[in-house]
């Protein structure tokens, strides 16, 4: 099955459009992949750097074992082979913002094979995208181009920190599988807890690479697009870029293998100016490490120790919680949402708990526009809310209103129902005295039901809800009404 | 086999190492020359043969995950030739 | 005070313990004799205060009985070792000013032993180069001369500087690095021992790097016995070097003077080329017949590979090294040339900073390691390198050590060979292999040439076992007694 937006009608007939992603996922560590200096981010320029960062003459690096674990997690997490013997290399280039001015990476050897990762699409179907492998490597520092105009400014804070980079195989067809693949996979890191996901602050960053060919014709040839840093510009980029090159092959031209920016102000993408001449980076195996050996037993505590994943989570929702597939899936897709939900869930009817998650709260997180980590309501102050419904306490109705003024306040919900007295009144005594009260002021009415006008029981049971400001359990009034009535 | 200017020219500029063209030649002469003297390891029959990865027998060793450096920045920019607000300094980059 | 100068470690060592001078004196006498000997232009930076200072903590440990095992001893050090607050220059101008706020885990370790720091030694630019002709301070002189001929000679290299000035009796020991042989051949040309111990015996933390899988540093010494003294001192695990070998360090010191009856000492045929000047070749025998003497028993073994480990190294050495070169670029530390943009800075800085030897390991490097040659080069190389070191492991099955000459030469005149790459590089044909299987390796003192030059041999080690080679060493150099000093002609120069 394939997406709507992944084949493009050009002037002379379909195109389909071919993604592959490499993604720079940054590693949650407390420091860097081969120095002691710190990872968090926005710290004062130049604070959280070595000498083994600066690349100072003599220093050498040494492997942050949190990193290599963190990696093995992250290959697990995406259902690939972890490589028992891997080897760091270094990537030769000149960039200022690149100390050595070599880069520490994986090259021939990856610490993770080949894997796998399902993409739920907007139709319903599963996209099953190839994993070709993960390594480990090192971010490089920031420039900073325009702190001043005749210079650069460089700040190595960032230089060094660990990245996984994931490349996919290209099995993604448009833009809508491509944002989908990219939430999946952010959510598995985040799952996993070996990446923070934030896309604005640089945690998670996309190489695109983009090719067009005629449906079942051979890949064409691919165009990277470098550091694309949000859902939106990849799909910006993608849409752009598959038009570009739809136009340069119908107008009879080739395209050229290279290296391109997205420009997020103009939508567009274009040549770097840069050209890195031939591309010639003389990888070789850093003389500086060894190879990275790991054991069956290690990699088995890891697995041993990996947190249930979306995946997983969404067929125990399903079948052991009795959830619908879609309201798994949406429950499911989020990390935060899945503990949120959970925690609302714990014993508590599941289909209710999901009913508010995905119902009343995401629409009023919607309205405000509040991610769920900010949610004025807690899960307990939901739950307690779900209980206050289930023993009684409240009528649904009520509970609505109830939650509305909890998410309003933040207050829970015990403190808003008895502020307003809004508990419901299941005494038999007083609603007995209410019944009787509206049987004696209908008498005609009365007379008509038992005639045979069945239909006039919901307005003797309006008339009960009114007087009790809508506060009577309704279960009760029936029960007495009939008592009285029939 | 010979070693021409371009080629020259190319590793020059790999190596970011400025040749005037005037030493092209003379550079690749003396490079062609170790690298012909090099060449005679074609004649070993490597077939079978791992490359050397290290030479004594070790595993690599591994730091544990905790802040152990940095924090001085002062020490880090001390012998930049051009540095300003905490930032090295460099000829303007146009990507 | 000349006298303390001519000392050897182990003698100072025991003299400061009995208090016979204090190691201040000891510091004065060498700074004055390091003042003196400028004309050898062994030391590019001279540290006569921090000298001074060092030996007045040492002279308070000892009288607290808190002594190091070099305690007072005052030694130079290779301009390689970073040194906290001292200017690193590798003998290049790339490095300009450059004053590393951190020290080598080696020269850390040899402070805390008590040492005593005279200055910074004169060296090929990078460690490249086998007569100490490439640096930017330019040539370092052999203390030695030809008998009548007063032509400066090249005290060998890369460690140059530390070998003139040991041998000059300004200094009673120095470090050195070794990557292809730049500790063992200098010890040969100027009279010295000189030991280059098993790859990750000594932490390259702090060690300028040139090529990362055969950088080791080692010690130049006057004799067997101090060489074990300043080794034991160096060595160590370092935690802050992936490659250095969490293994015990022994007393090397208390390895010597043991018998070496029914050592097995190995003759690696290989090594007997055409080449080889009758002097060396005779020399060998010689050194062969001592060691058959004390009781070790000699046998021929075959080291096939070995006619290719040279140029395998002169693959793998330039190729590490223009990666680990490629940080001199001009922005963090050291020289910068102005340019047209970040580029021309780049390669202005490298072009001006850069000698040629260097530019020209820098560019074979680069080449080999390129798309579509990695393959047939590097690749290849590395092939070899295990096949060299396998050649090694053979050997090691049937014998505990091997003697070979150090070096194809005695000290050549200065200018000599240095518009001959390959040439130069042969220099080194006895000293790569061992360096390429990362094995521990002895020059040791052995007679004069003809010409009256010091000339030395080599014992090969198996891997960490430097105990077994100094043992040997110590026979041979009580059976070769040599006793030969320079003249010093560059006291009378002032
Ligand atoms: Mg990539
Ligand atoms: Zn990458």
């Amino acid at each position: 099955m394939v997406g709507d937006d992944a084949v493009i009608e050009g002037a002379t007939g379909s195109w389909e459009v071919v993604i592959g992603l490499e993604v720079h996922a940054q590693v949650i560590s407390d420091a860097k992949l081969f120095s002691g200096a710190a990872t968090a981010f926005g710290a004062e320029p130049n604070t959280q750097v070595s000498f083994i960062d600066a690349a100072m003459p003599g220093t050498l690096p040494v492997i942050n074992e949190a990193c290599v674990a963190q990696a093995v997690r992250t290959g697990l997490g995406l259902n690939a082979e972890i490589n028992r013997y891997s080897v760091f290399d270094r990537k030769n280039y000149f960039y200022p913002d690149l100390p050595p001015n070599y880069q520490i990476s994986q090259y021939a050897q990856p610490v993770v094979g080949p894997g796998m990762v399902r993409v739920d699409l907007e139709d319903g179907s599963v996209r099953e995208v190839g994993i070709e492998r993960l390594h480990l490597e090192q971010d490089a520092g920031k420039s900073l181009h325009d702190r001043r105009p005749d210079a650069t400014c460089v700040d190595l804070n960032r230089a060094g920190v660990a990245l996984m980079e994931i490349v996919s195989r290209p099995d993604l067809r448009g833009v809508g599988e491509a944002g989908a693949y990219i939430r999946k996979l952010r959510a598995i890191l985040r799952y996993l807890g070996t990446c923070d996901g934030n896309m604005e602050q640089g945690s998670l960053r996309c190489d695109v690479n983009v090719s067009v060919r005629r449906p079942g014709a051979p890949l064409g040839t691919r165009c990277e697009i470098k550091n694309v840093n949000s859902v939106r510009f990849v799909q910006q980029a993608i849409d752009y870029e598959a038009r570009r090159q739809i136009d340069i092959l119908e107008g009879g031209g080739e395209i050229e293998q290279e290296t391109r920016l997205f420009d997020a102000d103009r939508g567009v993408t274009r040549s770097m100016r840069r050209k890195e001449e031939a591309h010639d980076y003389r990888y070789f195996p850093d003389p500086d490490l060894l190879p990275l050996e790991l054991s069956d037993a290690y990699i088995d505590a890891i697995r041993a120790g990996l947190p249930e994943l979306p995946d997983q989570k969404k067929v125990r929702f399903v079948e052991q919680l009795g959830l619908s597939e879609y309201d798994a899936g949406v429950l499911v897709a989020e990390k935060e949402v899945a503990d949120y939900f959970e925690r609302v869930a714990d014993g508590r009817e599941a289909k209710t708990a999901s009913n508010w998650v995905t119902g009343e709260l995401f629409g009023k997180l919607n309205e405000s526009g509040r991610e769920i980590t900010d949610s004025p309501v807690s899960p307990d102050d939901l739950g307690d809310l779900i209980d206050l419904v289930a023993d009684g306490t409240l009528s649904g109705r009520l509970a609505k209103e109830v939650f509305d003024a909890m998410f309003e306040s933040g207050r829970p919900p015990g403190e808003i129902v008895e502020e307003r007295g809004l508990e419901q009144v299941s005494d038999r005594g007083e609603i007995e005295a209410l019944v009787d009260t509206v049987v004696g002021e209908n008498a005609d009415k009365v007379e008509e039901y038992r005639a045979g006008k069945d239909k006039l029981f919901g307005f003797f049971v309006g008339q009960v809800m009114k007087a009790s400001q809508g506060r009577a359990n309704p279960k009760v009034v029936n029960d007495i009404l009939r008592q009285k009535l029939d | 086999m010979s070693l021409d200017k371009a080629t020259v020219s190319r590793i020059a500029r790999l190596a970011r190492i400025r040749v005037p063209d005037e030493d092209l030649e003379r550079l690749g002469g003396e490079l062609d020359n170790i690298l012909s003297w090099v060449e005679q390891l074609g004649e070993v029959d490597t077939s079978d043969v791992p490359p050397m990865t290290s030479v004594v027998e070790m595993r690599l060793p591994k730091r544990e995950d905790t802040v152990t450096d940095g924090a001085y920045p002062e020490k880090v920019l001390g012998n930049a030739p051009e540095s300003e607000a905490g930032f090295f300094v460099v000829p303007k980059v146009v990507e | 005070m000349a006298e303390l100068t001519r000392l050897t470690i182990a003698e100072a060592r025991d003299r400061l313990r009995g208090r016979e001078f204090s190691a201040r004196e000891l510091a004065q006498a060498h700074n004055l004799a390091v003042e003196k000997a400028r004309p050898l232009n062994a030391i590019v930076l001279e540290t006569a205060d921090r000298a001074l200072d060092m030996a007045e903590v040492s002279d308070k440990r000892i009288a607290n009985g808190e002594e190091g095992v070099l305690e007072g001893i005052p030694l130079a050090v290779k301009d390689l070792f970073c040194t906290d607050g001292v200017r690193a220059t590798a003998g290049s101008r790339i490095l300009g000013n450059f004053v590393p706020p951190y020290e080598s885990t080696v020269t850390a370790n040899l402070w805390n032993a008590g040492a005593v720091m005279l200055g910074k030694a004169n060296m090929d630019e990078f460690a490249m180069g086998s007569s100490n002709e490439t640096s930017c301070f330019g040539p370092v002189e052999n203390p030695w001369r030809l008998p009548g001929n007063g032509s400066p000679i090249v005290p060998g290299g890369s460690s140059g500087g530390s070998a003139s000035i040991v041998a000059a009796r300004a200094a009673l020991g120095a470090t050195g690095t070794d990557t292809g042989g730049s500790v063992r051949q200098p010890a040969s040309f100027t009279g010295l021992v000189g030991l280059k111990p098993t790859y990750g015996r000594c932490s390259r933390w702090g060690i300028i790097a040139f090529a990362s899988s055969l950088d080791q540093a080692g010690p130049l010494t006057r004799t067997v016995r101090d060489a074990a003294i300043m080794l034991t001192a160096m060595s160590g695990y370092d935690p802050k070097d992936s490659t250095s070998a969490d293994v015990p360090v022994p007393d090397f010191e208390a390895a010597l003077g043991g018998d070496i009856k029914g050592l097995r000492v190995g003759i690696p045929d290989e090594y007997r080329t055409d080449e080889l000047p009758a002097e060396i070749a005779a020399l060998w025998q010689q050194g062969l017949r001592w060691l058959e003497d004390a009781g070790a028993e000699t046998r021929d073994v075959r080291l096939p590979h070995t006619k290719y480990a040279l140029p395998a190294y002169y693959i793998v050495a330039p190729a590490e090294a223009s990666s680990n070169l490629a940080r001199y670029d001009g922005v963090r530390y050291g020289l910068r040339v102005k340019g047209e943009d970040l580029v021309d800075m780049y390669e202005r800085t490298r072009a001006e900073g850069f000698g040629p030897e260097v530019t020209r390991r820098v560019m074979i490097g680069t080449y080999v390691l390129s798309e579509g040659y990695y393959d047939a080069y590097y690749l290849q190389a590395q092939k070899v390198r295990t096949l060299v070191a396998r050649d090694f492991e053979n050997a090691f099955e049937h014998v505990d050590v091997l003697l070979t000459p150090t070096a194809p030469s005695e000290a050549f005149a200065v200018g000599d060979k240095s518009d001959d790459p390959i040439a130069m590089y042969l220099n080194d044909v006895f000293t790569v292999p061992a360096s390429m299987a990362g094995l521990p390796a002895i020059s040791v003192p052995a007679g004069l040439s003809k010409s009256g030059l010091p000339l030395g041999l080599q014992l090969i080690g198996k891997a960490f076992d430097e105990e077994t080679v100094l043992r040997t060493a110590d026979v041979l150099e009580s059976a070769a007694g040599f006793e030969a000093e320079p003249e010093p002609w560059w006291e009378m120069t002032q």
